[in-house]
């Protein structure tokens, strides 16, 4: 109606015009969206894809599946109180004598093995000694002969619960879980159990670079925001140039600084502080001094831009009703610099949970973080199950804080927290 | 001092000091390593310890005579370079098309091309390496490049993005009303004003590729190996005076980037001025 009361046309036209501009709004949304469209489809190709792909290899559990079909079938119905009966037994015999030749046997003895030590032997040597098929009706005291191992209940508990062709298996072992004989869920063997302990520690390092990171950054925040601008941006050059500099070059520069005879353990003898150098790398030390050192442009910068938008007649309001400093500072100042403290917290607290390259090159063995044991299970010992699984949990850690993150600096510019 | 915020009372004024001391202390904390790595390249002797025997050349000598240092640079620039303007059309494309949209997804959108930004660099890598390895993909140049391009298009698309919330639409429909095609007002109108943030957003790019390890120690064969890369085996091995040229090298390129976009920032904000 507005339309046409303005344009002073008769009422004919008005719905033909509200249909062309929507149909020409429908048009431009479209072109957005196809504008958009081909980063959507790369990054679904080399982002999203491939961390579905591992997301799915934490649950993936088919190797055994495949070499031994026929067992996976006859301990389909079994209910796992007792030994299982005389038919499981001989189609176990008969998918080992299939599998023997093929590789499938050693990749299905493999992923027995994480979840029952020893289970590798039990398969090759059965494989090794079986040498026919057994007579019908004596499988089960066949290979009860061959290995022992046949006639105890774990050993085919183990089997059933590695049919797949999902698992939850590895998603419990990252959280130092497992699935005892009887199916319930249990605490494992403590010699398995290390998850936990890298999860907590990971958690601490981060947590006491991100508490070093705030410390540090918030007086330096304060200063380069109370500044004028010219001296502000001039500092603000030893924030950014850090930030810049490659971290393969800061954690080097960290171990030529830190290093038995390097330049901080020379000082420290040189003017009579110490008589042997102190040990300040390939330790927690080293790795929190270096992670600190490359997240603290991560914390000033979002620390910054929430204190420049503090007016200072809050401050001097303050002063003029009365309050001393102190209080002014507590009540008034620090409130108002909290987005920005959760912001530069949860954005360091995130990037260091996920660190890998600063703890392996300046942590001991102690100090290796989650992602070191990803790496590991990856590329060196090849337990994708595991490495993905582990992978997994670090994921939901970092999108859930990502979440709070983005909740937190919602209506605030996006780069507030990213370079810039 | 005397510019610092109205100081009235001396428990103010220790507050301040106290503030700079502890400042100038963080700015030594975060400058100087950078800096104590620099001149150690130029020592005579084959020991990362100071005082230095004497000064030459011979670790940058061996840097430019090394082939592997040499294959490594190479190979930083041509996957930094590459991936640069692959994250240059999608990322530019994605912010023009998200400045137009309006949807209740968009935020979901935004999250999800601004997600490997977030992500553990494993984790990512982890993916790719499953996922490139049964199609060829892995110690590919190609394949990195790809990984590297994910990693660097959020930035473009935060920059040019950024860019485009100053830019007034008003510009491409006066070019349009004067007859300009979109391609045509694109060209003359629009990328002229949004330029500076295509650069900074390629800088930030090749920023990203250059400094990027993590991937590469996942999806890199023999072949590919970049100066982060040879730079990491280096550190692990046995810090050599070599690794202290290449350490100064990639700083001077970090220099040179930082400077240019702080160039464009100052030009930025003339331009603003004088609009204003």
């Amino acid at each position: 109606m507005t339309a046409a009361f303005l344009t002073g046309a008769d009422t004919r036209t008005e719905v033909p015009l509200k249909r062309r501009l929507k149909q020409a709004e429908r048009a431009r949304q479209i072109k957005a969206l196809a504008l958009v469209l081909p980063l959507l489809l790369f990054l679904l190709f080399t982002f999203a894809g491939p961390i579905a792909g591992m997301l799915w290899r934490s649950v993936d559990d088919r190797e055994v599946r495949q070499a031994l079909p026929q067992t996976v079938v006859a301990l389909a119905s079994w209910d796992g109180k007792d030994l299982p009966d005389e038919k499981a037994y001989a189609a176990l015999a008969s998918d080992i004598l299939a599998a023997r030749t093929s590789g499938t046997i050693a990749i299905a003895a493999k992923r027995l093995n994480y979840a029952l030590n020893g289970f590798r032997t039990i398969l090759t040597s059965t494989a090794r000694n079986l040498k026919a098929m057994p007579e019908p009706g004596t499988a089960k005291e066949a290979l009860g002969k061959i290995n022992l191992a046949w006639r105890e209940r774990t050993t085919w508990t183990t089997i059933k619960d590695a049919s797949g062709p999902m698992t939850g298996f590895y998603l419990l072992a990252a959280l130092d879980l497992t699935r005892n004989v009887d199916g319930a869920i249990v605490a494992a063997p403590p010699d398995q159990a290390i998850y936990r302990n890298v999860f907590a520690r990971t958690f601490i390092i981060s947590l006491s670079v991100t508490a070093l990171c705030l410390i540090l950054g918030f007086p330096v925040a304060y200063l380069l925001a109370t500044l004028p601008p010219g001296r502000s941006n001039l500092l603000m050059i030893f924030v950014l140039l850090p930030f810049w500099t490659s971290l393969l070059v800061r954690t080097c520069a960290w171990i030529v600084l830190l290093q038995s005879k390097g330049v901080v353990n020379d000082s420290l003898h040189w003017l009579g502080i110490i008589d042997e150098p102190l040990r300040l790398i390939y330790n927690r030390f080293g790795v929190c001094v270096a992670m600190t050192h490359v997240l603290l442009p991560f914390m000033i910068l979002p620390l910054y831009s929430s204190m420049k938008a503090i007016s200072p007649a809050y401050m001097r309001a303050a002063a003029s009703l009365g309050a001393p400093p102190v209080t002014a500072f507590l009540r008034i100042y620090l409130p108002q610099t909290l987005p920005g403290i959760g912001a530069g917290s949860l954005l360091v607290f995130i990037l260091a949970l996920g660190y890998y390259i600063t703890p392996a090159l300046v942590g001991g063995a102690a100090d290796q973080m989650i992602s070191y044991f990803i790496a590991l299970y990856t590329t060196e010992t090849a337990n994708w199950g595991l490495a993905s699984a582990l992978g997994a949990v670090l994921l939901l850690a970092t999108l859930l804080l990502a979440l709070v993150y983005g909740k937190l600096v919602h209506g605030q510019q996006v780069t507030g927290g990213m370079k810039n | 001092m005397s510019d610092s915020p109205s100081l009235r009372t001396p428990s103010q004024r220790i507050a301040w000091t106290a503030t700079i001391v502890i400042s100038a202390l963080v700015f030594i904390f975060l400058i100087a390593p950078i800096l104590a790595i620099m001149p150690l390249s130029f020592s005579s002797g084959s020991y990362l310890t100071y005082p230095l025997p004497g000064l030459s050349l011979r670790w940058y000598d061996d840097f430019i005579n090394s082939p592997r240092w040499m294959t490594s640079l190479k190979n930083s620039m041509i996957i930094g370079v590459a991936s640069t303007l692959l994250s240059m059309v999608l990322g530019t494309l994605a912010a023009l098309g998200l400045a137009q949209w309006k949807s209740r997804f968009k935020p979901l959108v935004l999250a999800f091309v601004l997600s490997p930004v977030v992500v553990p660099g494993v984790i990512t890598a982890v993916g790719l390496y499953f996922f490139f390895a049964p199609i060829g993909l892995t110690g590919s140049y190609l394949g990195l490049i790809l990984a590297h391009t994910a990693l660097a298009t959020p930035f473009v698309v935060i920059t040019v993005g950024a860019t485009l919330q100053s830019f007034d639409t008003n510009l491409a429909r006066a070019a349009a009303s004067l007859g300009a095609s979109p391609l045509y007002a694109f060209r003359r109108v629009i990328l002229p004003l949004i330029l500076p943030g295509l650069a900074s957003g390629a800088l930030f790019a090749f920023a990203t590729s250059f400094d990027e390890v993590v991937i590469v120690l996942f999806m890199a064969g023999p072949e590919q190996r970049t100066l982060p890369r040879e730079m990491f085996s280096g550190i692990r091995e046995n810090i050599s005076p070599t690794i202290t040229a290449a350490a100064v090298i990639l700083t001077t390129v970090s220099v040179i980037l930082l400077a240019t976009l702080e160039g464009l920032r100052r030009r930025n904000e003339r331009l603003k001025g004088s609009s204003a």
